[in-house]
């Protein structure tokens, strides 16, 4: 089979530039699998999802009819949050899905709410993203008039009341309980988990479910073909499809639904229908497999397929589906300072290790890369990492609530392991230039 | 006196009706008070707190964590650049500072005119369409500094009826018709969801 075959389930409409409309939606399927869901009992609907074994798009992969089951069977109400706070470097699959196919994502919400037993729901939109906005506000009008949501929708006895609101711009909201915290009015840092697993004690401390706009996009597609069909897609540990966005050095820059253990990152990133292949004349240096807080991959990786296990066992993540690929002109130094201040200027504070570690990280390369740096530094990087992140394994063990401290630690790692030279060799520079001019590193170059 | 005006007291009142909990509308009428006055003022927030019932403090305590928030007047336009990883590869670094030299700035001020505002921003969700930048939260894709010029010669010549004003997030706004609401569910409401409890009937 082609790598070019696997079918279209969340992003068939993308090309038709009506497709956020209720009309288009209707005409091409749209809300048919809500009125099958609702012919089904609740119960049956969530079985749907567990066969088909969908995992959540949202970073950490983890199941989504199993996070749905988490809920103590008799405490109510239960709420559902989307999360649509999506900010990781690299990453964009979920605005567009909320700009392109508002619709879809709506008939994925009233497909779990109605499954989970959810009363209310909450749309949470970064704030940032003032089209997505405006499309899920009119969606949401247009659903509410059409009888799609709000009271006995459909003439059913199943009523809910979606609720758009959103954040304003803080990259730790994407965190499940950061952004709980965030709904309740609250400065958007996390909760410590346990106890607060969202799906027992969440949301104004009642049963939530978090779900990412992508993982419940793909519910309408599951539920009218079926959980088994979605199953028969993907590989043995990644059911269905996956979107993914390449960017960086490459021709073609865009996103791509593919299926998941059949395309290969040399697929991603060469084919011509794909990315088309790294930019002018020249070479692969790195790419970032999932999102800024992934180990970096190499050459050697670009044949392993595009797999939740088999990325994992190698070392990296497909994390949040985002691709950065850099050329060899690239300065290692540049561009691992560079996610590093991300993480360093987004770090909530709440953990020390976390506050205080990312801005020395940030301090530390600002120095290296300006031309100051020491010959110690090296190991001082790794130190402050081992503090962060204990032992600078992969999977991360973390020192802090969130995985956000630790997300700094994996690009410094793998650039140092692999880039070791550049770095020497900057600060190499530096020792020369200090035994000409007898300075000491100035104070200001560090917080330039 | 920039509290709300009463048109915008009517959809505060209806925001803080959508929530179970009125101070989960913190958020929402922050942005309002902002689209309102271009940026949140203390009598702004002293009037959220009195709708949502907590402290001045909290609000402030709130409203400070997040980025978007701005205490002091900012320009007609906030240009937001991305120089993180996949705009510094393709060239936001060089367009910032392209913009810092053509508005005479560094990010975070304002132009003498009050025009622009500039911001070194974190990834903007664009990546694919590297190097890019928004104005008042509209996207622009691919920014050469030569559009770059145009765009900040149209701003300034009003050719640019497209961006609203800072503080003007989504145009549209959720309407939930009263005949279609379902209404809230507090943490109080215990009561099962009918369609739940009629499949357990049937299971029964």
């Amino acid at each position: 089979m082609a790598i070019t075959d696997a079918p279209k389930i969340i992003t068939g409409r993308f090309s038709d530039p009506e497709s956020h409309t209720l009309a288009r939606y209707v005409a091409t399927g749209g809300y048919a699998a809500l009125r099958k869901a609702l012919t089904m009992s609740p119960a049956e609907v969530h079985e749907e999802v567990k066969t088909a074994s969908l995992l959540g798009r949202g970073g950490a992969g983890f199941p989504a009819g199993v996070k749905w089951g988490l809920t103590p069977a008799d405490v109510w109400p239960r709420y559902l949050v989307v999360n649509g706070d999506e900010s990781e470097p690299g990453t964009y699959k979920d605005r567009l899905l909320m700009e392109r196919d508002p619709h879809q994502l709506i008939e994925g919400v009233l497909l779990a709410c109605y499954a989970v037993g959810c009363s209310q729901a909450f749309l949470y939109v970064r704030g940032e993203m003032a089209l997505a906005q405006e499309r899920i506000a009119a969606a949401l009008n247009e659903a509410y008039t059409a009888g799609y949501v709000g009271r006995n929708i459909l003439g059913s006895d199943f009523s809910l009341d979606v609720v758009l609101t959103w954040g304003a711009g803080a990259y730790i909201v994407g965190e499940e309980t950061a952004l709980i915290e965030s709904l309740e009015g609250n400065r958007g840092m996390p909760r410590l988990k346990p106890p607060f697993f969202p799906a027992a004690k969440g949301l104004y401390m009642q049963p939530t479910i978090v779900n990412n706009v992508e993982t419940l996009s793909n519910l309408p597609w599951i539920v009218t073909n079926g959980g088994q069909a979605f199953a028969d897609l993907g590989a043995e540990n990644s059911r269905g499809t996956r979107v993914f966005a390449v960017s960086g050095h490459v021709r073609n820059p865009g996103v791509f639904e593919v299926e998941f253990g059949v395309t290969t990152f040399r697929d991603l990133i060469y084919a011509p229908v794909y990315a088309g292949g790294i930019q002018g004349d020249h070479q692969l240096k790195a790419f970032i497999p999932g999102g800024a807080s992934a180990p970096w991959f190499y050459e050697e990786h670009l044949d392993l397929p595009l797999e939740k296990g088999t990325v994992d066992r190698a070392g990296s993540m497909l994390g949040s589906g985002a691709i950065v690929v850099m050329d060899e002109t690239t300065d290692a130094v540049k561009a691992c300072l560079r996610v590093v201040r991300f993480f360093a200027r987004e770090s909530c504070g709440k953990c020390t290790p976390c506050r205080e570690g990312t801005t020395w990280l940030e301090n530390i390369l600002q120095r290296i890369h300006d031309g100051y740096g020491r010959t110690s530094d090296l190991d001082l990087l790794m130190d402050v990492c081992d503090n962060i992140s204990p032992g600078i394994a992969w999977p991360p063990k973390q020192t802090t609530i969130c995985p956000l401290g630790p997300s700094a630690v994996s690009p410094i790692a793998s650039a140092l392991q692999r880039f070791r030279p550049e770095f020497e060799a900057a600060i190499a520079r530096a020792e020369e230039a200090r035994m000409s001019v007898p300075v000491d590193f100035p104070k200001a170059a560090a917080h330039a | 006196m920039p509290r709300f005006t009463p048109e915008n007291l009517t959809v505060a009142r209806e925001i803080v009706g959508r929530y179970p909990r009125p101070k989960s509308a913190l958020i929402p009428l922050l942005h309002l008070a902002q689209e309102q006055d271009g940026h949140v003022t203390d009598e702004a927030m002293a009037h959220i707190a009195e709708l949502v019932g907590v402290t001045s403090a909290e609000v402030l305590g709130t409203a400070s964590f997040y980025e978007m928030f701005k205490f002091e007047p900012v320009g007609r336009y906030m240009v937001n650049i991305c120089t993180n990883i996949s705009c510094q590869l393709l060239g936001g670094e060089e367009l910032l500072h392209h913009a810092e030299q053509r508005l005479g700035i560094v990010p975070g001020q304002t132009t003498s005119d009050g025009v622009f505002t500039i911001e070194d921003v974190e990834c903007i969700a664009a990546c694919t369409e590297a190097p890019c930048l928004q104005v008042n939260y509209r996207y622009f894709h691919k920014i050469t500094h030569d559009e770059f010029d145009q765009l900040v010669d149209d701003l300034r010549g009003g050719r640019r009826d497209d961006i609203p004003p800072h503080g003007t997030l989504a145009r549209v706004r959720q309407h939930i018709p009263v005949e279609r609401r379902a209404g809230n569910v507090t943490p109080e409401d215990t009561a099962i969801p009918v369609w739940m409890s009629a499949t357990e009937e049937r299971e029964a």
